[in-house]
């Protein structure tokens, strides 16, 4: 079995590098936006930006691009089950 | 039965029972259970924004922004270098892949230094969790919505700095196993969970970073 069969998904040096730099760019783009008077809409902003950053590190740092669709689904079991904790919490105390 | 077949395929009966694919699988359901347990004090974190968001916003004022930046790229960096610690594991680059992995150690000691020294100067200004004696009398005075972010802060920012202190043993770990030849190029499974481990580290402070300290 050759090198390339056992291992398929060996990334190129540049897609990491790329990521990282993504990254920086939107930690740049957070801290940037602090300045700026968002008022209601900073925090969803923040969010926003984080989730894009969580994702490119599951993607490309943690392979799960490149993994079979059993792991992507466990992902997703488990984000939608913290879902179902946020919003059940916060039914009850936005509405109190 | 199991070593017949190992031997079939030509390899010492004990490796008949590596089982990446469980292995992985193990791994990941332990990061699930890393994600409940930051997942409710996040849910705690949104709460008490929600009741005090004006005292949350004072006390968020109160952190050094340029320390928390710093911190996140020192982390992003850890994060890369690990990664390709690992890439250069599988092409067999194993010198190049300890070499990573040093400088990944090296930067979770670097975020750690910078706590520190964050985290000192947070002391010396009476600023600390108020269930600590020391700092109770100073806390006392300010509006109960600070005393909670500030309760979180060090309960997030703590847990989250032990992870580090954990994922950092961990690659020491992981390197022993590279350097004396237990994790190769085609047996990379725990020098590749314990990357899974340093980015789900990274993931954690890439929400804590801009809900502690840019929120106001």
């Amino acid at each position: 079995m050759s090198h390339e069969a056992e291992h398929p998904h060996i990334l190129p040096t540049s897609v990491y590098v790329a990521v990282w730099t993504g990254l920086i760019a939107l930690t740049g783009v957070t801290v940037g936006a602090h300045y700026v008077d968002m008022r209601h809409l900073a925090i969803p902003a923040i969010m926003v930006v984080a989730t894009v950053k969580a994702t490119l590190v599951l993607l490309y740092f943690m392979h799960i691009r490149f993994e079979k669709p059993l792991f992507p689904l466990m992902i997703m079991v488990t984000l939608i089950t913290y879902a179902i904790f946020v919003v059940l919490t916060f039914s009850d105390y936005l509405y109190r | 039965m199991s070593e017949l077949v190992a031997e079939a395929h030509g390899h010492a009966p004990h490796e008949a029972h590596r089982d990446p694919m469980g292995t992985k699988i193990g791994m990941w359901l332990f990061l699930f259970t890393e994600v409940t347990l930051f997942g409710t004090i996040f849910i705690a974190y949104g709460v008490y924004l929600y009741m005090y968001r004006l005292d949350f916003q004072r006390a968020s004022g109160e952190l050094n922004i340029p320390i928390g930046a710093m911190n996140t790229i020192v982390l992003l960096t850890s994060s890369l270098t690990m990664a390709l610690a690992i890439q250069a594991l599988q092409r067999k680059k194993t010198g190049m892949s300890l070499g990573l992995m040093a400088v990944t150690v090296l930067c979770a000691v670097a975020f750690l230094v910078i706590k520190t020294f964050e985290w000192s100067a947070k002391f010396h200004h009476h600023i600390g969790p108020s269930g600590l004696d020391a700092f109770a009398p100073h806390m006392a005075l300010r509006p109960m919505g600070e005393r909670i972010f500030f309760g979180l802060y060090f309960t997030m920012a703590g847990i989250h700095a032990l992870h580090v202190i954990i994922g950092g043993i961990a690659i020491l770990f992981a390197m022993f196993r590279v350097k004396s030849g237990k994790s190769t190029w085609d047996k990379p499974e725990f020098v590749e969970y314990t990357g899974l481990y340093w980015h789900l580290v990274d993931l954690v402070w890439i929400y804590l970073f801009p809900l502690l300290y840019l929120i106001h």
